[in-house]
């Protein structure tokens, strides 16, 4: 429960600082933030295999294409806040994620080692599953990827016909 | 550890959609409207989890694999649609691409 309340508040304020910030490069740390304290969640309640495609898939992949799209443009245009650096911009994520860790090292050293929840859905099942009873839903994701890659292929042509 | 309650887990994914919601509503940067989506479609597949950790049914995850899957796709032709919006207004506000004809 404790895991629960802690990650659940680092979450909310990450993803509040989100919507706020000027600076998108901030506001896409935030949400790597916001990313990680939710995986934490996924783990507790025992959900081990979303919690590793959380942090692979949405912290891994998906803000690294936000960061090279916004290392892409012009980064003088996006950043509408002052030139002059502020030197302590970088204090509150690096608070929230020492939460993290502290929580991280509390579960590891004080509780006994067993499962955080009582019913852990282990990763066999989920694989069974997918192919199993949702294997049509595997086929139209791969519709839905392919889609993706070739409406953003045909969107992200530098010459515009 | 006393397992959470399924009430709290849903109330948390309604928090973080509406902070989604509030954020894709008021900014006017299309990336921070991006960014907004990424919040509320995370807080749907939180919503999903916790459901099927109440029930210790793999059908929870199965559909965070596909709200991934979503999430993915979307981001690439919205980050696609960025970079076109920026390399003919110069711009990153939404207004503005109220202007394109065609």
């Amino acid at each position: 429960m404790a895991v629960f309340v802690v990650s659940s508040t680092v979450a909310l304020i990450s993803t509040v600082l989100v919507i706020t910030r000027r600076n998108p490069v901030h506001a896409l740390l935030y949400l790597i933030l916001s990313l990680l304290a939710v995986a934490v969640l996924f783990y507790s309640i025992g959900a081990p295999l979303a919690a590793a495609f959380e942090l692979i898939v949405y912290a891994g992949a998906i803000m690294v294409l936000f960061v090279f799209v916004v290392m892409l443009l012009n980064p003088g245009a996006l950043a509408a806040g002052s030139p002059r650096r502020r030197p302590l911009f970088w204090l509150v994520p690096v608070l929230l994620g020492l939460v993290l860790l502290g929580e991280l090292v509390y579960v590891f050293t004080r509780l006994p080692p067993r499962p955080l929840a009582s019913g852990v859905v282990p990763p066999q099942q989920v694989g069974l599953a997918l192919f199993g009873p949702y294997l049509l839903g595997v086929e139209l994701a791969s519709f839905l990827l392919l889609a993706g890659l070739i409406g953003a292929y045909h969107i992200g042509r530098r010459k515009p016909t | 550890m006393s397992p959470i309650p399924l009430e709290y887990g849903l109330g948390l994914a309604a928090a973080l959609f509406a902070l989604g919601l509030v954020g894709a509503l008021v900014r006017r940067s299309v990336l921070f409207i991006l960014l907004s989506i990424e919040i509320m479609l995370n807080a749907a597949a939180l919503a999903f989890i916790f459901a099927g950790a109440r029930w210790g049914q793999p059908d929870g995850q199965v559909m965070f694999l596909f709200i991934l899957t979503v999430a993915a796709a979307e981001v690439c032709v919205g980050l696609a649609l960025l970079l076109q919006l920026y390399q003919r207004f110069k711009s990153l506000d939404a207004d503005q691409a109220g202007r394109m004809k065609g």
